[in-house]
């Protein structure tokens, strides 16, 4: 920081360039580190996450990969176990699940199972999330599920500063990080402060300051109901934004202190509704904060089908900001 | 000797039955020899011995199905006296083992974090009651966990402790169940509330009841004073029976709504030594024989006075009777209870100069009020509504 | 023991040292077999009883700090390696003082200190792992051997596969050991495999492959020599398949409805240890003196490490959650 500048400076990036810088910075700070996943080299990346990271860090660095998800998945926890500082790239959460066995039965539960003498100290990213009409076998949003592993923690960038920063903190950690990164993300620009470095990895943030009703969400979902919350005022409702950024751990005591403070909460998850990440976040409300609870709380997720292809039946089964509207007002008794 | 018993084969096996003995008493095994067969839910499994020696004694039948651990058979050890060739199993150690769980696999779930309690933290539940019956929550003490406020606790606030149930005769000599100071509180509360939520109207009429007295001489003449009919009992059936007609004055403002109630249940305010007021309801009033209405009313005044009328009681009035008796004054205007819609006062019954067919001659008059609600009715409707409590009255034997 | 040279040491000291090993094993999984019965072991557990020439004649041939990675019919692997058999029966029985802290148990026996990088209950849930360990390697420069054993089962999944690629594409220093004993679980090689010559493919990706009698632990250890000279020297995989054969039931649990009693009988007279030991006695190279001398050392270390296993204590419950992360701090759900 300069001497007698007014404000910090800032740049005009997107979310997705964030992302790459926030790769360059890891590789350029720890040799331990590399990337490793389809298409991250030659290819740029399939969102052109990695694009030019090959050029300037080599092939044993930015490591294409065969379409092998498992196998690379298990090579990164191996490589990790031994020292190594991976960042395995799983194109999209769609794929991971032919890794969930490696990631669940391996970088999960070695450091637990074998009484501490192995760790698995690497990064995961995986894109995700709908909204691009890919249909359903390319939409899903699993957040949710992994977020129910113990053993693993699981991250959800929904800012440029979150973005830029996550990456850093999640490698120092001794143990898995999952970061998930939303498809509707990348595109999104904004201004980042040139100096923009590591976050916190455990806390939740108050987005928008409220005191009617308690909006809580992450990633893709976090504009959204952002964009509620503005519609919101201008009809006299002052909407509480809460982005949980740490889906596992969740940060208990920041849902808690915006609860107790409006007295209303609803989550919006782009998971399905049942069994989501939503009905985790009710549950513990209920559990710390039910006396100051003065409604139901609700909840928008996706509706209960596989995300289907043309764009107004996509729109209509993904949480919007009318059903985040709609479900405040319900809560305030304002239907 | 040693014993030869069943063996556990697996995490999910707890029984097995014996098929097949592959030896026989004076037979001699070695370790590892097979010596029995045994079937299980998965199939016919050999089982081995890890004891050398001489088959001694077989303890167990074919075909009986019997607990992992169970002794099958006796073998002698070879050499029997001296220490085992095999090292028998060391001591258990000194847990108490259930068979299946090493002990304090029970996981010790924590205490959990009572729950911070906001001011006036109360269940949804209660803030409701509270809310329809005027209570101040921060009044209240609550029992609920961590000292929150339990619907229970908004009932008791209002002026009823839990009825006692019949079964527990011991209960009968306890004191007074009434908080007055809270009873106060409540009726504070719920009568600026009602100030400040009702538009009231009112209405005053005035009613010839010397039909009525004329009826209660006649009927009470033979009765001991125990079983005679009160004039209040002929108000409140008036007025139930009125209601009945009337639904406007005979139900709940909720929700910004009105919602009339089918079953007219007459609250009959009713005085306490010390400072009190209640108004329990009269269930049905509309359908009650006057001599059962008048002896539920004395129940209930009696109950009330004692501290011992029921939550119910004090919630389901769907309109309210108020009269302050000979020593009162000529007109009552009541305040409305919420979320009732309509109180009926009666005063005192004076003698007045009153015109009949155009000659004047002294009548006991008695005024009847209406304090209705403006959102559910006019004065149109509120004048109709008193002038059939009017015409009740001066037919008694339609009551 | 490690061995230097390529040529097979015939010498008396160690072809003792490789049957005492053998029996060693041996011995431990039938005490394993009786303390199940007795549920003093309980869970899922697979004994090695025919198998032993293999990790017997492989693992004494990696160097201490190469990596070995294991399935879930390990114990052989743990003892040869010389994780201590006191922690080893400990881990079986589930108490603290455990190789795994007790938390893994006959399936999961971890041991930093010998570079055992666990047993695993998934089939081929180690290849993917041991692939990474030898990535790590190609970076550091360190040279290692990685040694994976796997069952000729796992060649069905799409794991062994991605790793036999991932090694030869990527020239990673993994000596991938296939002991192959014709059964995975219930199903018999013959109906699962379209080829059932395992090593060969192996050679479909490119890496250097041989079969070997898996009942010979002369010939294993050869091989193994070979083997680990060439991942050594070349960085370059790996695969050994070994060929042999499982005398015992799958699991505990098993009545082993899908193999032929006198099957069974043919193996027992060709196992490992019967073979060797004859072959030994005959060459007149031991006596029944020396047998019956290792055989009660043995017993005697087994009779140590039930004791030892015995006296143990339980891991306290108010543990339950440490080590979920690595950070006590990190909230566990609550």
């Amino acid at each position: 920081m300069q001497q007698g500048t007014a404000r910090s400076e800032t740049t005009e990036m997107t979310y997705r360039e964030a992302v790459r810088e926030a790769l360059r910075d890891a590789m350029k700070r720890d040799e331990r580190v590399f990337l490793m996943g389809e298409d991250v080299g030659r290819y740029g990346g399939c969102y052109a996450v990695s694009h030019g990271l090959l050029a300037e860090f080599g092939p044993e660095r930015i490591r294409d990969t065969p379409l092998s998800e498992s196998g690379f998945t298990g090579a990164g926890i191996g490589a990790a176990m031994v020292g190594m500082r991976p960042i395995v790239e799983l194109m999209t959460v769609n794929f991971s699940l032919l890794a969930l066995d490696q990631i669940l039965n391996t970088a999960a539960t070695v450091r637990h199972m074998s009484g501490n003498q192995f760790g698995a100290p690497l990064v995961i990213r995986m894109a995700t999330g709908a909204g691009r009409q890919l249909a359903a076998q390319h939409s899903h949003s699993l957040e949710g599920w992994y977020a129910h592993i113990p053993g693993i923690k699981v991250l959800a960038p929904a800012t440029l500063e979150d973005a830029r920063g996550m990456l850093w903190t999640a490698l120092q950690d001794p143990d898995p990080v999952i970061i998930f990164e939303n498809v509707m993300l990348y595109n999104m620009a904004g201004k980042l402060a040139a100096n923009a470095g590591q976050v916190n990895i455990d806390k939740a943030a108050v987005r928008r300051s409220g005191r009617d009703i308690s909006l809580i969400s992450y990633g893709g979902s976090l504009w959204k109901t952002l964009e509620a919350a503005t519609a919101l005022a201008a009809e006299g409702i002052e909407a509480e934004v809460i982005d949980l950024r740490s889906l596992r751990p969740l940060d208990d005591a920041s849902i808690m202190a915006s609860v107790a403070k409006t007295r209303r909460a609803i989550i919006v998850d782009e998971g399905w509704r049942s069994g989501s990440l939503a009905a985790e976040v009710c549950m513990r409300i209920i559990e710390q904060a039910f006396w100051f609870l003065d409604a139901p709380i609700g909840r928008v997720c996706s509706e209960e089908v596989p995300i289907p292809y043309p764009r107004h039946l996509e729109n209509a089964a993904l949480p919007q900001a009318p059903k985040i509207i709609a479900a405040a007002k319900a809560a305030l008794g304002r239907a | 000797m040693a014993d030869f018993l069943m063996p556990s084969l697996g995490a999910d096996m707890e029984a097995g039955t014996l098929v097949e003995w592959l030896v026989k008493p004076g037979d001699w095994v070695k370790r590892g020899d097979v010596v029995a067969v045994v079937e299980t839910q998965k199939g016919a499994i050999e089982i081995e011995s890890f004891q050398p020696g001489q088959v001694e004694k077989i303890l167990i039948g074919l075909n009986s199905k019997v607990p992992v651990g169970t002794p099958l058979a006796q073998i002698k050890t070879e050499a029997e006296g001296k220490a085992a060739v095999a090292t028998p199993p060391p001591a258990p150690p000194p847990y108490p083992v259930t068979p299946a769980v090493p002990p304090g696999m029970v996981v010790a779930t924590p205490v959990p974090r009572p729950p911070p309690v906001a001011a006036a933290a109360a269940s949804p539940a209660a803030r409701r009651l509270a809310q329809e019956r005027g209570i101040d929550l921060s009044m209240i003490k609550g029992t609920g966990p961590g000292g929150t406020i339990t619907y229970a606790d908004v009932e008791q606030r209002l002026g009823a402790a839990v009825a006692v149930p019949p079964s527990e005769p011991m209960e009968k000599k306890r004191a007074i169940g009434l908080d007055l100071d809270a009873m106060r509180l409540a009726i504070a509360a719920a009568m600026a509330r009602s100030k400040r939520e009702i538009p009231h109207y009112y209405l005053e009429h005035r009613i010839d009841v010397s039909a009525s007295e004329h009826w209660l001489a006649q009927r009470n003449e033979t009765r001991p004073p125990e079983s005679r009919l009160l004039m209040a009992a002929l108000t409140i059936k008036a007025v139930a029976l009125a209601a009945h007609r009337f639904p406007a004055f005979n139900g709940f403002y909720r929700d910004n709504k009105f919602e009339s109630s089918k079953a007219v249940h007459v609250g009959t305010a009713i005085a306490i030594r010390g400072g009190g007021l209640a108004a329990p309801a009269l269930h049905d009033a509309d359908q009650l024989p006057l001599d059962e209405l008048m002896s539920r009313m004395r129940d209930l005044i009696q109950r009330t006075r004692a501290g011992r009328i029921r939550g119910s009681e004090i919630s389901d009035s769907t309109i309210t009777v108020s009269s302050l008796g000979e020593r009162g004054v000529e007109a009552l205007y009541g305040v409305i209870y919420p979320p009732q819609v309509a109180i009926v006062g009666f005063g005192k019954t004076v003698t007045r100069p009153w015109v009949i067919d155009g000659a004047i001659g002294p009548r006991p008059v008695l005024a009847v009020t209406l304090s209705a609600d403006h959102r559910v009715s006019d004065g149109h409707t509120g004048a109709l509504f008193l002038a059939e409590i009017g015409k009740l009255l001066m037919e008694p034997d339609n009551l | 023991m490690t061995v230097s040279t390529d040529k097979p040491h015939l010498s008396r000291d160690h072809m003792l040292d490789l049957l005492k090993q053998m029996v060693r094993i041996r011995r431990f999984e039938d005490k394993c077999v009786e303390l199940y019965t007795q549920e003093k072991i309980r869970g899922f557990m697979h004994v090695y009883d025919g198998e032993e020439a293999i990790a017997v004649g492989v693992i004494p041939v990696l160097e201490k700090r190469d990596r070995i990675v294991a399935t879930y019919r390990e114990h052989g692997h743990a003892l040869v390696r010389g994780v201590p058999m006191t922690k080893v029966m400990a881990e079986m029985y589930g108490k603290q003082e455990g190789c795994s802290r007790g938390r893994g148990g006959s399936m999961h026996l971890f041991d930093a200190a010998t570079n055992f990088h666990g047993g695993n209950a998934i089939v081929g849930g180690g290849l993917p792992l041991a692939v990474g360990l030898a990535l790590a390697d190609h970076m550091q420069g360190n040279n290692l051997v990685i040694a994976c054993f796997f069952g000729e089962g796992a060649v069905a999944e799409g794991e062994f596969h991605e790793s036999l690629n991932l090694a030869a594409l990527w020239g990673l220093p993994v000596l991938f050991v296939c002991e192959n004993n014709l059964y995975a679980m219930g199903t018999a090689l013959a109906i699962s495999e379209s080829e059932t010559d395992i090593q060969h493919k192996a050679t479909c990706y490119r890496i250097a492959s041989e079969a070997v009698d898996g009942m010979d632990v002369v010939a294993v250890e050869a091989a193994a020599r070979r083997a680990v000279h060439a991942v050594r020297e070349s960085h370059k995989p790996y695969f050994l398949e070994c060929r042999t054969y499982r005398l015992r039931a799958h699991s505990m649990f098993d009545p082993q409805l899908y193999r032929d009693k006198g099957e069974i009988e043919v193996w027992r007279h060709k196992e490992p240890i019967v073979r060797f030991q004859e072959w030994l006695q005959a060459n007149q190279m031991i006596h029944q003196d020396d047998v019956s001398r290792l055989e009660s050392e043995i017993d005697a270390e087994i009779a140590e490490a039930v004791a030892f296993a015995e006296a143990g204590t339980w891991e306290p419950v108010e543990q339950l959650t440490r080590f979920t992360y690595a950070d006590p701090a990190v909230p566990t759900g609550r």
